[in-house]
């Protein structure tokens, strides 16, 4: 009874609040859109027309041919031709380019009397996933000119062909990969901050004081300081998911109404999760800290940009105790693969228990008493 | 009369710092109970205890006998709360600060809404009832914090200096509604540094250096042995040039302590001397006496012999 009188009245209060502070809301609710646009084109992990020098002391058929076949991946965009050795690693270090490809002066002769020739690629290892990149494509290169050489056969067709087929993600778009992380973690960071707030402000303003003397529960307190802004939260995320369809085109695969289900559980994780915060907390500052200490390893280890497979073991078992590791799941799941409860209701329990587990945390941790 | 707020040796520290030390007293029912002392003597611990915002370290009080320690959320059901500083939400109007109130409390539909009128009403701030309560000047903001704590027609009100910082007028105002919630059966607990406030009070604590000093009716401290010594006497001189008066008065033989009092000056003085002394003084120096005679302590009297005894005592020790 107690619980359910002063979580109406802390509902129609912190309305009341949202609504005589409209540009707080407006910021709210723009900066993720703004967020998603700029994020959303800006990573991008396809690696395409590295910009490449190229000395080449050969000047033959073979070398020419050898120049063709790796622009030809397009990989590789020539911007520079170097006169010599000292010149082409300078056009690394000064960043013109990022890999440098020398072909010394008898490589169309040994590739002609068989003794073989070779060629050296420099690769700038200042960015790994380039570098990565660009060995790859630069050894299936010189494979293929290997082969073509030793068998001198027709080399359309080679005897063994692999056909790797990409499933859900058959262009092997980025954006498809990564929108629906960056909806999660967009979603993460204005939810936390936004009940971060709550309490701390309370204290901040004094409000507090008056606020303790009466009979309120805390649990009311804090289910109706996180209601409100659930409604808010939701509302974003509906148009952050608006803007995922339509602006980078990817498509949800699987059911709409499970998504938004989640999107739901997520919400009251996160919005928790600043609650935690904000009983913390002693002022609007800490409470700052605090939420960016979280959003870190969020960016990081919840799988958003790196495989968490690949992690270190503590790592990897560390990655579990954020919820967002679970909600990206989720998302890219139902969103790319089309998955239902029946294979993600794992991650969607997990997702459940954090929640209820971290409101019932900030309402324990919550004192009626002043410090 | 039963005793409606009873404390009993309730201490509180905040680390080695014992803000209040073994305070013991009880509050009548209906009464209007004045807290005084300087600051950071303990008042507004006190009050935090009584409110179950704060725990006491060792002791206890019991509120309409509920006990603070054990029963503080049942006792905040029945209190209201009005701080020293104004904290109410400066983003609402006067009447959402009310009806969030009001709904905190249970107050709900046709009594919520008969509840803000009255206390509306009462405090005389339905018209500004629209208004931001951020925007409101001092006196109207105490009028409305007043108003919050009374809306659930609580037995104790507890006000943490309900008049510092508001012009005469409306500190005139706001001790006409704390009479009239007096008369209606409430019981009044103020903190206040004004020792007009506390002549108003129906009793009063003095609280000095985290102890409690002296408590009961203002006509009882007066007659304290305490502050009237057996041999001394208090009298009450006025002079048309009172400062050179005061200094003379002071050096006359006879005269333990005088201080200016209104337009008066209070004198405390070994029994004999008397108005001919007192005119002798003054001649000396070329200032007329112009009325003389045998007073009461004023309770301002009452809490500096008070707090100079103590300190007395305290550097003896």
């Amino acid at each position: 009874m107690n619980f359910l009188t002063t979580f109406s009245a802390i509902v129609f209060k912190e309305a009341l609040h949202l609504r005589r502070d409209p540009v707080t809301l407006v910021v709210t609710i723009a900066i993720p859109i703004f967020q998603l646009i700029v994020f959303g084109y800006a990573i991008d992990m396809e690696v395409k027309n590295i910009p490449t020098a190229v000395f080449d002391a050969d000047r033959r058929a073979g070398s020419r041919e050898l120049i063709a076949a790796l622009a030809n991946t397009e990989y590789f965009d020539f911007k520079e031709n170097a006169s010599s050795e000292a010149e082409l690693r300078e056009a690394i270090v000064s960043g013109r380019a990022r890999v440098g490809i020398h072909i010394p002066p008898d490589f169309t002769a040994g590739a002609l009397n068989g003794s073989g020739s070779s060629f050296q690629a420099l690769v700038d290892g200042s960015d790994s996933t380039v570098a990565m990149q660009a060995v790859n494509v630069v050894n299936s290169v010189g494979l293929m000119q290997s082969v073509k050489q030793m068998g001198r056969v027709d080399i359309e067709k080679l005897p063994v062909d692999a056909r790797p087929r990409v499933l859900f993600n058959p262009d092997l778009k980025s954006a498809n990969f990564f929108v629906p992380g960056l909806v999660g973690l967009i979603m993460q960071i204005v939810t936390v901050f936004l009940t971060a707030f709550a309490v701390v402000r309370e204290k901040e303003n004094g409000t507090i004081e008056t606020l303790l003397a009466t009979p309120l529960s805390r649990g009311g307190l804090m289910l109706g300081k996180l209601v409100p802004y659930a409604f808010v939260g939701f509302f974003e995320i509906c148009v952050v998911l608006t803007l995922m369809r339509f602006v980078f085109g990817v498509r949800v695969n699987g059911d709409i109404g499970l998504l938004l289900l989640m999107c739901f559980v997520f919400l009251f994780t996160a919005l928790g999760l600043g609650l935690l915060i904000s009983t913390a907390a002693k002022n609007q500052a800490q409470a700052m800290q605090m939420a960016l200490l979280v959003m870190l390893p969020s960016v990081l280890l919840s799988g958003f940009v790196f495989p968490r497979e690949s992690m270190p073991a503590i790592i990897y078992y560390f990655s579990f105790l954020i919820p967002l590791t679970y909600f990206i799941e989720i998302l890219r799941g139902i969103i790319l693969r089309g998955a239902d409860l029946s294979s993600l209701w794992s991650q969607a329990l997990a997702l459940a228990v954090y929640g209820a587990a971290i409101l019932s945390l900030s309402t324990l941790r919550f004192s009626k008493k002043l410090s | 009369m039963s005793e409606i707020i009873k404390l009993d040796k309730l201490t509180r520290k905040f680390g080695s710092m014992t803000a209040v030390k073994d305070v013991s007293f009880g509050v009548e029912k209906g009464s209007i109970f004045g807290f005084l002392g300087p600051n950071g003597s303990g008042k507004s611990t006190v009050i935090r205890m009584l409110c179950g915002l704060l725990e006491p370290t060792s002791g206890d009080a019991w509120l309409d006998g509920a006990s603070v320690r054990e029963n503080s959320e049942r006792i905040k059901g029945n209190i209201g709360y009005m701080s020293q500083s104004f904290s109410l939400y400066r983003d609402l109007t006067v009447q959402e600060n009310l009806a969030f109130y009001g709904k905190i409390y249970g107050l709900r539909r046709e009594r919520l809404r008969k509840r803000i009128e009255e206390s509306m009403e009462l405090s005389g701030i339905t018209s500004k009832r629209k208004q931001l309560s951020g925007t409101l000047s001092g006196g109207w903001k105490q009028r409305l914090a007043l108003a919050c704590s009374m809306l659930h027609e609580p037995g104790i009100i507890f006000l943490d200096e309900p008049t510092a910082g508001i012009d005469p007028v409306a500190r005139r105002d706001l001790w006409e509604l704390l009479f009239q919630l007096s008369k209606e059966g409430v019981t009044l607990f103020v903190t206040t540094h004004y020792m007009d406030e506390a002549e108003r009070c129906t009793h009063i604590g003095y609280i000095f250096l985290s102890e409690l000093m002296v408590c009961g009716k203002p006509a009882e401290l007066k007659i304290l042995p305490e502050v009237t010594p057996a041999g001394t006497v208090w009298l009450e001189a006025s002079s048309d040039r009172i400062t050179q008066a005061l200094s003379l008065i002071k050096k006359a033989p006879g005269v333990l302590d005088a201080t200016i009092f209104g337009e008066s000056i209070h004198i405390r003085a070994r029994e004999g001397f008397g108005e001919r002394e007192a005119a002798r003084a003054l001649e000396a120096g070329g200032v007329s006496l112009e009325s003389f005679r045998a007073v009461k302590p004023s309770l301002e009297d009452v809490f500096v012999s008070l707090t100079r005894e103590r300190l007395k005592a305290r550097g003896a020790a």
